[in-house]
């Protein structure tokens, strides 16, 4: 059934069709849509679920990891400030190994107040040993919440799916819904490896002596390692039942590429606008997607990249002291004796705050990459203005390249 | 009341190892006995971060028979709520879901979480083991640290100035169907009190005083001693508040001097005669107070 629908209710659709048990949130915008559908969702009977509205995102996400822990398939979703507020407990549900799949919407950090997108939230949770995904259109959002707890449940990590604020939360797009049946016949009754149990009591997470602690960290790592091929099998035959296929790493025109565009989230369909504009014109540019984060696609995005001349990652967020994490991830995996070729690397920081990133600007990105070497500098400010200047080491579109 | 332990109350039922890491008279350990005792088998436990995070064992040993679920200083609340959420989904009403959890746990850092599930009247048994101060860390000060008292950060030099935080009147404002203090000394109170809250539907709050021997630095013989002096000298009144207006003292203390419960603890010795007489004043006021609320409660 296709449906007009925001991102946001997207997510909710996803959650309700994954027949998730018990869902704690926390309202923040702009995830509020999120909470605010499966509330309704379950007092109309559609969703038999227990809904909570808790006190905080703190409780919001405990709440998960007690449900969760004791053998419930659960749901949350937050934004910015309550996904710091929560963070301590994102860890733990990391730690835990808990399939809690959580939606983020990505929205800037205070302070200053801002309601706009900026995907440092969630990618300042990195390293909570949560698998990420980000997603490009609201139909992405649907499936890849579905697809997630058949992932989470089968590797025991938990799952953040991504989407920036009022992009794609709050833009209405066609969403094909599947009908329930058929999610049902993919992602089946949730039957916990481990829970609480009467019958068979265990402690979970007490002390762990620095030996097991060690292991434990050790094996995280190799859940996400092993997890690549488990996503992978669960992302086709996702595309098998429903016909709607979800790349990992979206190769597009890379083949001969010259210059690469990277990115994510929902500036991917205009990148591609913009790529197939240049590629009429007969410039070999091709532009990667990176739609999971975590575990990062070492291999794939070596594979893609490595032929290239230049590659140019378009980042919205930033860390400070060092540059786009988007940017860094990707040079880490390029340069270490293992690809043909060291392609040169530009890092672009655009779109902070809920700036929009135009179909002009990515163009400039473009012709940037092309025409500047080496880059001017480490970051390179796409559409950032300063006192009405465009940025020293930067450039705005419609505006000529400072010199 | 009857002191006598009756056997009948008294289960044989140990929940707990022999074997643990508490310290040597610790009264924490003591309570969970206790409480367990009580509970039988039919409950899940969360455990909150402090003592008990560590005295329940480390991987791969607990001295727990029951399922546990380790917990962070604030999580206790919402993660109790959420198993309980997770056992009602499955069609299990009838498994008690108990968080034991200290004074910071409860009274500073996990507060908001307590007084959502409270609000939200989430039914789950929440006892606090209140040992006045952070005592899992070396003994720094709480908002449970009653007046007087010296703690690593609040050295004899500047005392603790504040009076104790009321958490047994905040959580009972919230309405909850049962509130109530219990002591170690007081076991059969306790295990009375315990198998109410398992037979009521919603929010339980139990607040449990814990001498603790490194922290209130005494011998480890007079816990049980002190745990009774608490209630005798009206410091720790044993009470009760159900649907937080009905109020019942269970036990009725014969109004022993504060002295003697203060001059068998080290965090106390700083006091000079004025300060004792001045805590004693505190102390009689609030037990007048509390009086009041029984009076008010059978008034209406």
């Amino acid at each position: 059934m296709k449906k007009m629908m925001t991102g946001n209710h997207a997510a909710a659709y996803g959650a309700m069709l994954s027949r998730v048990e018990v869902i704690a949130a926390y309202p923040i915008t702009p995830q509020t849509q999120v909470a605010e559908k499966l509330a309704e969702l379950c007092a109309q009977g559609k969703l038999n679920a227990k809904y909570v509205t808790v006190e905080s995102e703190y409780s919001a996400m405990g709440y998960c990891i007690g449900a969760s822990t004791g053998g419930a398939r659960t749901f949350t979703a937050s934004s910015s400030q309550g996904l710091v507020f929560m963070q301590e407990m994102i860890h733990w549900a990391g730690g835990s190994r808990l399939p809690i799949v959580m939606v983020v919407v990505n929205r800037g950090l205070c302070s200053p107040w801002t309601v706009g997108a900026d995907q440092t939230d969630s990618l300042s949770q990195r390293d909570t040993g949560w698998l990420q995904f980000y997603c490009e259109s609201n139909q992405e959002i649907l499936d890849t919440v579905i697809q997630s707890y058949k992932i989470a449940e089968q590797i025991l990590l938990p799952v953040m799916v991504i989407y920036e604020g009022f992009y794609l939360s709050h833009t209405v797009e066609i969403v094909n819904l599947p009908d329930i049946e058929l999610v049902d016949s993919y992602l089946p009754k949730y039957e916990p490896q481990y829970k609480m149990d009467l019958e068979n009591p265990a402690t979970f997470g007490s002390i762990a002596g620095p030996d097991h602690y060690f292991r434990f960290r050790y094996e995280i790592q190799k859940a996400m390692e092993e997890s690549k091929e488990i996503i992978k099998k669960a992302v086709k035959e996702y595309e098998m039942i429903f016909g709607r296929k979800s790349d990992l790493v979206e190769d597009y025109y890379c083949d001969d590429a010259e210059v690469i565009l990277v990115v994510s989230g929902s500036i991917s369909g205009t990148s591609r606008l913009v790529v197939d504009k240049l590629r009429k014109e007969g410039k070999k540019v091709g532009m990667v997607k990176i739609k999971m984060f975590r575990p990062f696609p070492k291999e794939e995005i070596r594979k893609i990249l490595r032929n290239a001349e230049k590659i140019a990652v378009i980042d919205r967020n930033i860390s400070f002291g060092h540059g786009g994490i988007f940017c860094q991830e990707v040079k880490s995996v390029l340069n270490q004796g293992k690809t043909k070729g060291s392609p040169l690397v530009y890092g672009y920081i655009a779109g902070i705050g809920g700036v929009d990133i135009t179909y002009q600007l990515i163009e400039k990105v473009i012709d940037y990459t092309y025409n500047e070497e080496p880059p001017k500098d480490d970051i390179i400010w796409a559409g950032l203005t300063y006192e009405g200047q465009v940025h020293e080491y930067g450039f705005k579109e419609g505006k000529i390249f400072q010199d | 009341m009857n002191m006598a332990l009756k056997k009948e109350r008294y289960s044989k039922t140990e929940l707990l190892f022999v074997s643990n890491a508490a310290c040597p008279g610790c009264a924490s350990v003591l309570g969970l006995r206790q409480i367990l005792k009580a509970l039988e088998y039919n409950v899940m436990m969360i455990v909150g971060a402090g003592c008990v995070g560590g005295y329940t064992g480390s991987y791969p040993y607990t001295i727990l028979k029951i399922p546990a679920l380790h917990s962070s200083m604030a999580g206790g609340p919402s993660i109790g709520a959420g198993l309980k959420a997770a056992l009602d989904a499955k069609g299990n009403v009838d498994t008690t879901v108990f968080v034991w959890a200290g004074d910071g746990c409860t009274c500073d850092i996990g507060l908001a979480a307590l007084s959502g599930a409270a609000e939200r009247n989430e039914d789950i048994l929440y006892v606090c083991y209140d040992n006045e101060a952070y005592m899992n860390t070396g003994g720094q000060r709480s908002s449970a640290t009653p007046w007087g008292a010296t703690t690593q950060s609040t050295p004899k030099e500047n005392f603790e100035s504040k009076f104790k935080k009321d958490i047994t009147e905040i959580m009972a404002s919230h309405r909850i169907p049962y509130a109530a203090n219990v002591s170690v000394a007081y076991p059969e109170d306790l295990i009375l009190k315990i198998k109410k809250a398992k037979s009521i539907r919603g929010t339980k709050f139990i607040h449990l005083l814990c001498p603790c021997v490194t922290g209130w630095s005494y011998p480890s013989q007079y816990t049980i001693k002190l745990a009774r002096l608490a209630v005798e000298c009206k410091i720790f009144p044993i009470y009760e508040v159900e649907n937080g207006v009905k109020y019942t003292i269970n036990i009725h203390p014969k109004g022993t001097d504060i002295r003697e419960y203060l001059k068998l603890q080290g965090r106390f010795k700083h006091l000079s005669k004025e300060q004792i007489e001045f805590l004693q004043n505190h102390v009689e006021e609030e037990w007048r107070l509390l009086g009041k609320k029984v009076e008010w409660s059978h008034s209406l």
